[in-house]
Order: structure tokens, then C-alpha cells, then sequence
């Protein structure tokens, strides 16, 4: 049957009810439905090879008797987690980096907002805040390596801070700060605290510098005492940036490896075994790749439920 | 032009660059043959670090120029990152084509089947092998020849021995025992003996350990299975808790690595140490004003035969998966050869691992000529080497054996429990 005139096109006559008409118009939406794709093809791809391949592979590594060095493996279900779960040192492993995590994320954020301010203060000189600053930010500034000899070094029994307890009469004893089993965790603890709270001291130092004068000009009017500004102004308008860190601290922090390894490697007596040196040795000394993978995601499991928490505070925050 | 049309040309833009540096990634293993016929060997290991710089690429240099169409690619790094590298390497078949081997890695590489048999490759080379000191095998077939050996024999810092009036080094373990009493007695920091026992690096118990057992012809195993509660292996741990009851044992013991131990020892703190001679020119470059001298280690007080000396190897093998065996032959029989492992161990001070090559230093240096003789006069002993997890088996005992020094269990509790850790591992 002819189309009806009005179907016709008024310059050309061509026939524009046809169902051939809107195929270039849909061939042009598709294409440029796939534009912005394209764009980020490069980053998915990086995404699927470096990360997502990764951990299926681990994920399924997990689920076999063992791995890479055994040419057959065999499906073994959930055995190797019941096997790491139920391991005492693995479960020493897990309490010890509680233990270690806890303190670490407390104390940096202590000694950071303590650090952060003193330099905000209008009590000292722009001159000394300076000098403070370098002074404060330099642990950030080593690199684990160097962070862990410094530290075997000032903490050997002959090194310098048994030195300096002893001049000032606090020990009468040299103490074996890295290898007895009553003092490794402290030791280990303390220092990743001195490593890590210079990047607690500038992220609140930036917020702290970001909150409106007119808060506490407010309060003041109010007659609201330092302290209570710093309850009531301070610190709720840190509290997004604390949440935030907090959290990303405890999930890195739950995650040292070569401070530990190069310090203690996880003794004496496993005192400072941490989960990370505990997967290391069974990969790395037993071979038992399957196992380790089992304990890696059973770790990667316990900070998807931090990164959740996390991505949901960054989410209401937007 | 459109924009369709230019969108066009930018995703097939974006799409063939990816494709392009995905096909760049994934070809970086390919062969490594040129298509004149050239070959390039890639030689792994962590000698080269430890070596006088450039000596070990002036080495690989004569042979590309005795083998024409081979190149060797050194890749160099620290002991413990090439191990983590020879690790991966085996994981994923794409193990260097020669290898520096710990005999501490070996049987876990060969039953992987990592390594290439060297019997094998031997026998095609119609190679005499009565040449090589040593072979490292694992059901009769060799994965590893030993180049150069570092033999540990005991460290005595004569100055403070004679300070704490003992004339000579201690042969037996109750003059061992005299010795560093005296020494720990003079005070300020100075011990007797020091002993590293940390848990990441755990070769102490190698070392420093199981050394008191092979030093009077002790052995911890029988028939190739662990035998840790046989008298040999209980006299020597006996003996070690007891130098450490007696607190003649430098502080820090329980997460000392060897490098400290060496550095206490250089620092003029610790009267005796068993260490590996490979140390001995960092000791005189750190402090030339030490007296030194080795000897070998005591042995129990009516031990008269032939004592067992610990050693390390810088060992050498080749990957299954190489596709230039026959050219990594070549550059083993080279390092191997009279002159070349002459040249290798005088550079490492270390002993030859071919009979009929003689280092330089032997002649020229006393304390290396009285190493040499300790050498001779005992036989070279390690027991982990070729075992399976070399390395955690002396971790699990270093566990046990830390857990008997801070007094929690009993030297036979601790032996039997490690007896049982290790039969797990076989």
C-alpha cells in the first residue's frame, strides 16, 4: 500500500514512514551510549585485571587443597578455612592485631589532634609553628625500611633509649624492648603510633584551619569556656574528618606487614605475630599458598565490612 | 567532520591503544631467542650485591665472549627478594633460566618441578662431575651444584679473651663455657656469646644451633626423617640452655638476625660468635682495630673424631621451563670450571665448589689459610640442605626453642614437640 502524502517529506517526496527511518538515529544514540564506556574501557580493564582477577583467583585458590606448587589441585571446599580458624596462631594473630590496630588508630588520633592543635594555636609565633611543623611531620617522612632499623637500633639493649632511662635513673637495667616476649607488642605498637600520627596531625590540621572563626565568635558571645567550645564547636566539625581517617587508619594499620616483619618478624614466641606476617610465613616459608589465601580473604572479608562502613559515611556525607 | 563520526574514530582511537598495551603487557616473556640465533640467559641470584662491584658481570662478560651468540641478563637483588622473586618464578613458570639456589630451597623447587634435572643435562654435556665438591639431590637426581661455600666456623675476639684471661680459643664446650663466663664477667655490656634467633630470618638455629650437634658428629636426622630427640640433638640444646641460664648469651637473642650478631661481635661486645667467613672483610672494614681469629666450633669435652663444620652455598640451577638449557649448561660449566670458580670464590671468600680450584686469599690471608685448614681437617655439615620447607622447619624449631630459653617448657618438651612439627612438614 502507498503511504499517505503526509507521510511524504514536503522538499524531497521521499517516503518517511518506512521502518528504515529511525535506524540511524537509534545507530547514533547507541553510539554515543557507548562514548563515555569507551573513555572509562581503560580503567575498567586495569580494574578487571589488576583487581578483580586477582581476587577471584585467590578466592578460588582458597577453595583447593593447595596451590602453585602442587600441579592438581583438588577442590577442598571450606576445609582451609576451617583449618586457619581454628588455628591458635592464627587466633593469637587476629588478637594481637586488634591489639595493635586498636591502640595505633586511638593514639594517632590523640597525638594528631594534640599535634594539630598546638600548631593552630595563636599562642606561639608563626616562626616556632614551623619548626614544629618539620619536627612533627618527620616520621612521615621515613620510609618503613628506614622507620624499622632506627627504631631496632634506639631499642637494642645497648641502644640509646636504654641509654637515656638509665642516665635518668627510670631503669637500672637494660631492657630488651623488641625480644622479650613482655614488651614486643608495646614496642611494636609504639612505633608504628611514632610513624603514623603525622598524617592524622595534617588532615585535622587542615580541618581545623577550615572551620568558620564565627563558631567560636558565637561562642564566645554565649560565654562558652575552651573547653566547651572545643566539645561543642571543635570537635563536631572535625567529627567527618575523624570518622573518615579512623577508618581508613584501621583498615591500613590492620594491614602492616614490613614494620612488623622487619622489626620482630612476628616473635618473640609470636607475641607480635600479626595476621599479615602469619599469611607471609605460610605462603612464603611452608608453601601452603592455599592456606594463605584462605587467610587472606578471610582479612579481605573483615575490611569489606570497614570499607562498607566507610563508603557509607562518605556516601551521607554527599 | 560529525561528531558521530568523531566519536567514532576516538573509541576506535581509545579501543586499539588499549589493545595495543595490552598486547605490549602481555608479551614481555616471550622467546628470548633472536632470530640470528642468539640467545639471552637470564641469571637471577644475590651474589652480585655481595660481590666487589662489577666483578660479577666482568665474569659474565669472558664467557659471552667464550660463547659467542649468549648473552647473560644478571638479575640481581638481596638474598631474601630473590628468593620471594625464585618463589614466584616457579609459581608461574617463568623462573629465570638460571637460578642462584639456598640448598634450604631446594627440594620444595624440585618436587614442584621448577628445576630442570641437572643429571640430565650433565650427561648430554658428557660432563666428568668428580670435579664438583658437592651435588645437592633429591631422589638421585642433582638440582643444585654448590659454586662457592661458606663455611662457620667460631669468631673469638682475642683481645677481650685475653682481657678476661683465657689464653686460646675454647675446643671443647666446658672451655666454651669458661670462656664466656669470664668474658661476661668483666661487666659493661660484654657477653660471652651471641646467638640470633629472630623469626623472620630464623637461620640461626642452622647456624648457630644445630652447629654444637654436627660439631661433635651429631646428626638430627636418620634415614632422612627427623630425629630431633636422639642425644646428639638434646646434648646440643642442652648445652646452648645452658649457656643461657647462665646468662653469658648477649640480650636481644630472641629477634637478633645475623647481621646484628656481626655488628655486635664488630663492635668489640661479644668475646665469641659462629659465623660465616664470608664476614670476615666487613669485620676489618668496620673495625680494623679487632683482633680476630677462628677456629673451629667445641665440641663435647670426649669427642675425638672428625668434627662437622656448618656452611652455606651459593648454589646454581636451571629452570624447567628454560628453553636454553643447553646454553644454561654452559654458563653452570663456566662458573664451575678451575679458573672462573677460583676467581668466584676469591672474590667471595669463599671456598671453591670445584675440587681442583684454589682461592687466592688461601695463600695470602692467615685467618683464611686457618679457615681453610678447619675446612679440611672436619667435613662440611648441613642437614637442612635438600630438606622440604628447609626454612620453616628451622622456624617451628626456633619457636620451641624460644619458648624453652624464656623458660615455658622443658628441653625434652621442646624437642619432642618440634620432633612432631617437623614430621608434619615431611
Amino acid at each position: 500500500m502507498r503511504p499517505a502524502l503526509a507521510d511524504r517529506d514536503a522538499e524531497t517526496g521521499l517516503d518517511r514512514s518506512t521502518d528504515v527511518a529511525p535506524a540511524p538515529r537509534r545507530r547514533k544514540s547507541l553510539k554515543r551510549t557507548l562514548v563515555p564506556y569507551a573513555f572509562l574501557s581503560p580503567t575498567g580493564i586495569l580494574m578487571i585485571v589488576l583487581l578483580l582477577v586477582p581476587i577471584i583467583m585467590v578466592i578460588s585458590y582458597s577453595l583447593m587443597d593447595n596451590v602453585i606448587t602442587n600441579k592438581n589441585p583438588v577442590f577442598v571446599g571450606i576445609g582451609n578455612y576451617v583449618d586457619i580458624l581454628t588455628d591458635p596462631t592464627f587466633l593469637v594473630a587476629v588478637r594481637n592485631t586488634l591489639v595493635f590496630t586498636g591502640s595505633s588508630v586511638v593514639a594517632h588520633l590523640l597525638l594528631g589532634l594534640g599535634f594539630a592543635m598546638l600548631l593552630n594555636t595563636k599562642l606561639l609565633g608563626n616562626k616556632v609553628k614551623a619548626l614544629f611543623r618539620v619536627i612533627y611531620v618527620l616520621p612521615w617522612l621515613f620510609t618503613v625500611a628506614i622507620i624499622a632499623v632506627l627504631w631496632r637500633l634506639m631499642l637494642n639493649p645497648n641502644g640509646v633509649i636504654n641509654y637515656l632511662l638509665n642516665t635518668a635513673g627510670i631503669i637500672d637495667q637494660n631492657i630488651e624492648w623488641l625480644s622479650s616476649p613482655s614488651t614486643a607488642l608495646f614496642a611494636v605498637t609504639f612505633i608504628n603510633i611514632w610513624a603514623g600520627y603525622p598524617f592524622y596531625m595534617i588532615s585535622l590540621l587542615a580541618g581545623l584551619q577550615g572551620i568558620p572563626k564565627d563558631l567560636y565568635e558565637a561562642a564566645t558571645v554565649d560565654g562558652a569556656s575552651a573547653r566547651q567550645q572545643f566539645f561543642n564547636v571543635t570537635l563536631p566539625q572535625l567529627k567527618p574528618i575523624i570518622i573518615s581517617m579512623a577508618m581508613l587508619d584501621f583498615i591500613w594499620t590492620s594491614q602492616q606487614f614490613a614494620l612488623i616483619w622487619m622489626t620482630t618478624g612476628g616473635g618473640p614466641l609470636n607475641v607480635t605475630e600479626m595476621v599479615s606476617t602469619f599469611t607471609y610465613k605460610l605462603a612464603f616459608s611452608r608453601y601452603e599458598f592455599s592456606m594463605a589465601s584462605a587467610a587472606a580473604v578471610i582479612v579481605l572479608l573483615a575490611t569489606l565490612v570497614l570499607a562498607f562502613f566507610y563508603a557509607r559515611h562518605q556516601n551521607a556525607r554527599d | 567532520m560529525s561528531n558521530v563520526a568523531r566519536s567514532t574514530k576516538v573509541v576506535g582511537a581509545v579501543a586499539t591503544t588499549m589493545a595495543l598495551l595490552l598486547a605490549a603487557g602481555c608479551s614481555g616473556g616471550g622467546d628470548d631467542a633472536s632470530a640470528d640465533g642468539s640467545v639471552t640467559l637470564e641469571f637471577a641470584q644475590w651474589w652480585e650485591p655481595e660481590l666487589p662491584e662489577g666483578e660479577l658481570r666482568a665474569l659474565m662478560d669472558t664467557f659471552e665472549s667464550e660463547n659467542p651468540g649468549i648473552t647473560v641478563e644478571l638479575l640481581s637483588g638481596p638474598y631474601a627478594s630473590t628468593k620471594e622473586q625464585v618463589v614466584a618464578g616457579a609459581a608461574t613458570g617463568t623462573m629465570s633460566d638460571v637460578v642462584g639456589l639456598d640448598g634450604a630451597w631446594v627440594s620444595d623447587f624440585a618436587k614442584q618441578g621448577a628445576l630442570a634435572d641437572m643429571s640430565q643435562l650433565m650427561t648430554d654435556a658428557k660432563y666428568d662431575d668428580s670435579q664438583l665438591a658437592s651435588q645437592v639431590q633429591i631422589d638421585g637426581s642433582t638440582y643444585m651444584i654448590p659454586v662457592v661455600n661458606f663455611v662457620y666456623p667460631m669468631f673469638t675476639n682475642d683481645d677481650l679473651l685475653a682481657q678476661a684471661g683465657v689464653d686460646a680459643p675454647p675446643s671443647t664446650r666446658t672451655e666454651f663455657t669458661d670462656a664466656a663466663e669470664a668474658v661476661t664477667a668483666l661487666g659493661e655490656n660484654t657477653y660471652g656469646w651471641i646467638v640470633p634467633l629472630s623469626l623472620e630470618a630464623p637461620n640461626g638455629i642452622q647456624n648457630d644451633v644445630m652447629s654444637w650437634a654436627w660439631a661433635s658428629g651429631g646428626t638430627m636426622l636418620k634415614d632422612g626423617q627427623p630425629d630431633l630427640t636422639n642425644p646428639d640433638v638434646t646434648s646440643a640444646v642442652d648445652y646452648v640452655k645452658s649457656l643461657w641460664d647462665a646468662g653469658v648469651v648477649a640480650p636481644g637473642s630472641l629477634t637478633m638476625k645475623e647481621q646484628d650478631k656481626v655488628e655486635e661481635f664488630t663492635n668489640g661486645r661479644v668475646g665469641m660468635m659462629i659465623d660465616s667467613l664470608a664476614h670476615i672483610n666487613l669485620i676489618r672494614e668496620s673495625n680494623p682495630d679487632l683482633n680476630f681469629s677462628v677456629s673451629a666450633v667445641p665440641a663435647e669435652d670426649d669427642f675425638t673424631g672428625e668434627r662437622g663444620i656448618p656452611y652455606a652455598s651459593w648454589g646454581i640451577g636451571v629452570s624447567e621451563n628454560s628453553e636454553h638449557k643447553e646454553e644454561a649448561w654452559k654458563l653452570v660449566d663456566f662458573l664451575m670450571s678451575e679458573k672462573t670458580n677460583s676467581d668466584l670464590s676469591s672474590m667471595a671468600n669463599a671456598f671453591p665448589g670445584n675440587t681442583t680450584s684454589v682461592p687466592d686469599f688461601v695463600e695470602d690471608d692467615e685467618t683464611f689459610a686457618a679457615a681453610f685448614e678447619i675446612y679440611k681437617s672436619g667435613y662440611p655439615a648441613n642437614e637442612f640442605v635438600g630438606l622440604p620447607v628447609a626454612e620453616q622447619l628451622m622456624r617451628l624449631f626456633d619457636e620451641q626453642l624460644q619458648k624453652t630459653l624464656t623458660g615455658d617448657q622443658s628441653v625434652d618438651d621442646m624437642l619432642q614437640a618440634s620432633q612432631d612439627a617437623w614430621t608434619a612438614e615431611f
